[in-house]
């Protein structure tokens, strides 16, 4: 696909090196020149100097031939402007990164009137997944398939607990959960287990399975899964402030820190459920007295990835909350994964994560099969991906054992009339089907390719 | 360093270069030439030690400007190592100083020649030495880029080291596509000159390697009198090509993707020709006593002006005899050179359009010393680094080509001789004036000299950097801190 993105911040950059790895024809617009000339080193790509709302810079960038344009500028209003122009213009699919709360409340009348394809939201995704975290706090990830049946959750496992030396079969076999482990992290490397891989203390699980399945492993294997009730935010910026929204909503008493008075004013009129406190979060004595030891959750979310890492540190050392902390800037993942931090989210990779979906699901909607979900596991390592099989084909009919995919794919899970199947050797895939692949082998456009060539 | 890739991509070099050496088998083929044997074996060579470098495809695919630079000048210095082989085998060039000139000559599309005939060579050797140019003008890297797929965006630092222009840049969003593309414009001109030649009643076997090295902007005749002993039909048609190879082929991709505006709007090219129109009229006015008539001074003048400013170096006359004014008027588009983004050598209009309008800005600073100014080329403002890049590579050039004078003068020719061998050879030229000139030759220098030529040329094609890279002895080290400490601790001792 011809793709257009405008503006090279976090967010282009970590679009531009997905996309450009995908095989898309990728042109970059950007007004600062020097920002163009690094991203077209780094990634195979053309960079188009200049402001990406002007008809004549879209113009040279090739609208006219572009499939999808990505407005991506840290202004909402030029995000707006560049997809309308390009709607006009080139009749392309236009996807605008809005964050502006006040946008956010009017977004369905903006993208219907502008005709955009997606609005993205980065602090209100960011704020959806650590919601979603929230719910179970025995989790590091949690992603959603078929319509929210079917979950994948990842989490580490503690030094003592029963796994520990228990190949995979034993989950079935020993422990009787029906759940399906399709990725273990063991230090840098990322392992597509079969059934006799043994755990180890610290590996990094994924596993899909159903709600209730999946409540009733951890169960088993002894790891708490309650929601928690209380909350503790550092940082009052937009993520928090969607985050609280929500969390008020599921019932969580909510305690916001924030340096700023105004702001803090700003949100105890927004949020009049949520105490609000008017202090620097990263002052220990603060912490303390807001007790930050008897907190279910504490939540870092300052606008330095360092105050933030330190802060779960400190909360770690403190208390048994379940921590999450924002990152931004994530070049150095795999040592922050070896910190044993916890959640970590990164709003940069959430909103790169949701257009990659939605570039997968736009190139293949005129093949036979359907994305409905992607998830990059893993640090982007390994990826989950939710196939929609429309009509026969070369996968169905034939038992799962029988198949010959390749080595690095595995199908965790069947959703089939709305009822959860987790894969064995004997069953098969059918027509109108809903299956979830898991793959560290990226790009998988197509269910068809996880059949191994020759 | 990433050395593991620089021998990857040089084991992918030396197998392109055993696949283009099956021309000069096939044409020995089709003239029973034993002397082909040669090309045969050197082939098998270049294979092999190709494949070995091949073999081991590295784990870590990344590399950064300084790699990209380092491949380029040592893809260039092993592809005419081996390129040179086969005439030292076959008895047609047995000096191998000699013969690695001629193919370095080749390659970098200079033309320079230590023959001083060439009717006796054997025709494959002739083909050769004709389709050197026509891979070393558009360059063997890019040639790479466009067939084998290479991971990762750094690729352009592949593509930015071989391409000339004092800023490269991409047509389409893809480095592969791009290529292609520009590989695809060369070879359609090249064929389209081909067959107006053979039309023109040029013999074939000629018409394929003039149009070879007129593509490349090379300049090896296959006759002894260059093109002197063409029709003027031909010598017409060669002149137009001449001219067309040294035009940006940015206005080429413009007119296929049907964007006419931009490409006859291009103030590089509308540079280009100004000065070619002003040095034919010059000229033409200033030798018109030497020919029989107005028409055929003025068709000479056109076909040596196209030969030196694409710096390809053909000759359809004895440009030495001339006037002075036409010599030294010669000389100076020497050095300037055709368009970036063609095939030609020199220091490109765009770069003499940037020094110009900097040397303009500097000047208007001494009246308004507060004044801003940004450089625009094509209509846009250029980056800072550019513009510092343009005026150390003028810098950088001109003290290669001084230090190279010197080193040439100890041979104790003439001064027009040693500074006009060493000027043809950056410049990738070929023929200078005096001894060099068109009807003389480069053979009679010693070799200190013709090394000295060598590196002159490749520095000339490569654009300098590549070159000077080469000699750093930073650039070999793991990585520039270290040594850097080594020192320190050294001082410290003392």
């Amino acid at each position: 696909m011809n793709i257009i993105i405008v503006g090279c911040g976090k967010v282009g950059d970590a679009l531009a090196d997905n996309l450009s790895k995908e095989g898309h024809n990728l042109t970059v617009v950007d007004t600062k020149v020097e920002n163009v000339e690094n991203i077209s080193l780094k990634y195979d790509i053309l960079g188009v100097t200049g402001n990406g709302a002007s008809y004549n810079v879209l113009m040279e960038a090739g609208v006219e031939d572009a499939d999808l344009m990505i407005a991506v500028t840290d202004s909402d209003e030029v995000n707006l402007l560049c997809c309308l122009i390009a709607k006009k213009r080139g009749n392309c699919k236009t996807i605008a990164r809005v964050r502006n709360p006040i946008y956010n409340q009017e977004i369905g009348f903006l993208k219907e009137e502008l005709g955009l394809a997606m609005v993205i939201n980065p602090e209100f995704t960011a704020a959806d997944e650590i919601a979603r975290i929230l719910r179970v706090p025995a989790a590091i990830e949690i992603d959603t398939f078929a319509r929210g049946k079917m979950e994948l959750l990842k989490f580490r496992l503690p030094e003592d607990n029963v796994l520990v030396g228990h190949p995979l079969m034993d989950i079935t076999g020993h422990f009787k959960c029906n759940v399906l482990v399709c990725v273990v992290e063991r230090g840098d490397e990322i392992i597509i287990p079969d059934g006799n891989f043994v755990l180890e203390a610290k590996d990094i699980i994924s596993f899909v399975g159903d709600k209730k399945s999946t409540a009733r492993f951890f169960k088993t294997i002894k790891i708490r899964t309650n929601q928690v009730r209380n909350a503790m935010i550092v940082g009052g910026g937009k993520t928090a402030y969607y985050l609280a929204q929500q969390l008020i909503y599921m019932g969580v008493r909510i305690k916001i820190i924030e340096k700023d008075r105004e702001r803090c004013e700003q949100l105890n009129e927004l949020l009049p459920e949520a105490l609000v406190i008017c202090a620097d979060g990263t002052d220990r004595e603060v912490l303390m007295e807001e007790g930050i030891e008897y907190t279910d959750a504490f939540i870092a979310l300052t606008n330095m990835d360092e105050e933030n890492i330190m802060l779960s540190f400190f909360a770690r050392n403190h208390s048994k909350a379940k921590l999450v902390t924002k990152i931004n800037k994530f070049d150095f993942g795999e040592v922050i994964n070896q910190l044993d931090l916890g959640s970590t989210v990164s709003p940069k990779h959430l909103t790169a994560r949701y257009i990659i979906k939605y570039v997968r699901g736009r190139q293949n909607s005129m093949g036979s099969n359907n994305i409905e979900a992607l998830y990059k596991i893993n640090d982007n390592k390994a990826e989950a991906v939710e196939f929609y099989i429309q009509n026969d084909s070369k996968v169905t009919g034939i038992p799962l054992m029988d198949m010959k995919t390749k080595s690095d794919v595995l199908i965790g899970g069947i959703s089939r009339d709305g009822k959860i199947i987790i894969p064995r050797g004997h069953d098969m895939l059918l027509k109108g089907d809903s299956v979830i692949v898991v793959t560290s082998d990226m790009g998988l456009g197509n269910i068809e390719d996880i059949i191994a060539k020759n | 360093m990433n050395v593991a890739a620089i021998i990857y991509i040089l084991g992918y070099v030396l197998t392109i270069e055993a696949a283009f050496m099956l021309l000069p088998c096939i044409t020995a083929i089709i003239y029973g030439e034993k002397q082909g044997i040669a090309f045969l074996i050197v082939m098998l060579i270049t294979l092999a030690v190709g494949t070995l470098f091949r073999r081991k495809k590295p784990k870590k695919t990344g590399y950064y400007a300084r790699e990209g630079f380092l491949i380029v000048a040592l893809s260039w210095i092993a592809m005419s190592a081996f390129g040179c082989l086969p005439f030292v085998i076959n008895g047609d060039i047995p000096n191998f100083i000699d013969a690695l000139f001629e193919t370095v000559s080749g390659f970098t599309t200079t033309g320079a020649s230590i023959l001083s005939a060439v009717e006796p060579l054997a025709k494959c050797s002739l083909m050769w030495r004709s389709f050197t140019h026509w891979i070393g003008g558009m360059g063997v890297i890019v040639f790479l880029l466009a067939i084998i797929p290479l991971a990762g965006g750094q690729n352009i630092q592949l593509m930015r080291a071989e391409s000339p222009g004092p800023s490269v840049g991409k047509l389409v969003p893809k480095i592969k596509e791009t290529a292609m593309l520009l590989y695809k414009i060369y070879m359609v001109l090249t064929f389209v000159e081909m067959g107006l030649l053979i039309a023109c009643r040029m013999p074939v076997f000629d018409s394929i390697a003039i149009a070879f090295g007129t593509a490349g902007t090379g300049g090896f005749g296959v006759r002894n009198s260059s093109c002197g002993e063409y029709t003027p039909l031909q010598q017409n048609v060669i002149t137009v090509f001449l001219v067309l190879f040294g035009i940006n082929f940015n206005m080429y991709y413009f007119i296929i993707a049907k964007k006419f505006k931009q490409a006859f709007n291009m103030e590089e090219v509308k540079v280009y020709l100004l000065i070619i129109i002003c040095s034919v009229f010059i000229i033409g006015m200033n030798i018109m006593s030497h020919f029989p008539s107005g028409y055929e001074a003025f068709r000479t003048a056109a076909f040596q002006v196209g030969s030196i400013i694409s710096t390809t170096g053909f000759s359809s006359a004895d440009f030495n005899a001339w006037p002075w004014l036409s010599r030294s008027l010669l000389v100076a588009i020497m050095i300037v050179g055709a368009c970036a983004g063609s095939t030609a050598g020199g220091i490109k209009v765009s770069r003499l359009i940037i020094l110009l309008k900097g040397i303009k800005k500097e000047v208007y600073k001494i009246f308004h010393p507060r004044s801003v100014q940004c450089i625009t080329l094509e209509g846009r403002p250029i980056s800072e680094v550019v513009e510092r890049t343009a005026f150390v590579f003028f810098g950088a050039y001109i003290m290669i080509l001084l230090i190279s004078f010197v080193v040439v003068a100890f041979n104790g020719y003439s001064s027009t001789t040693s500074l006009t061998a060493v000027i043809a050879c950056i410049s990738n030229i070929g023929p200078g004036l005096d001894l060099v000139g068109p009807m003389g030759n480069y053979g009679f220098f010693s070799v200190l000299t013709k090394s000295v030529l060598i590196f002159d040329m490749l520095a000339g094609r490569l654009e300098v950097f590549p070159m000077l890279l080469l000699i750093m002895p930073a650039a070999w080290r793991h990585s520039g801190d270290k040594g850097r400490r080594k020192g320190k601790i050294k001082d410290e001792f003392n």
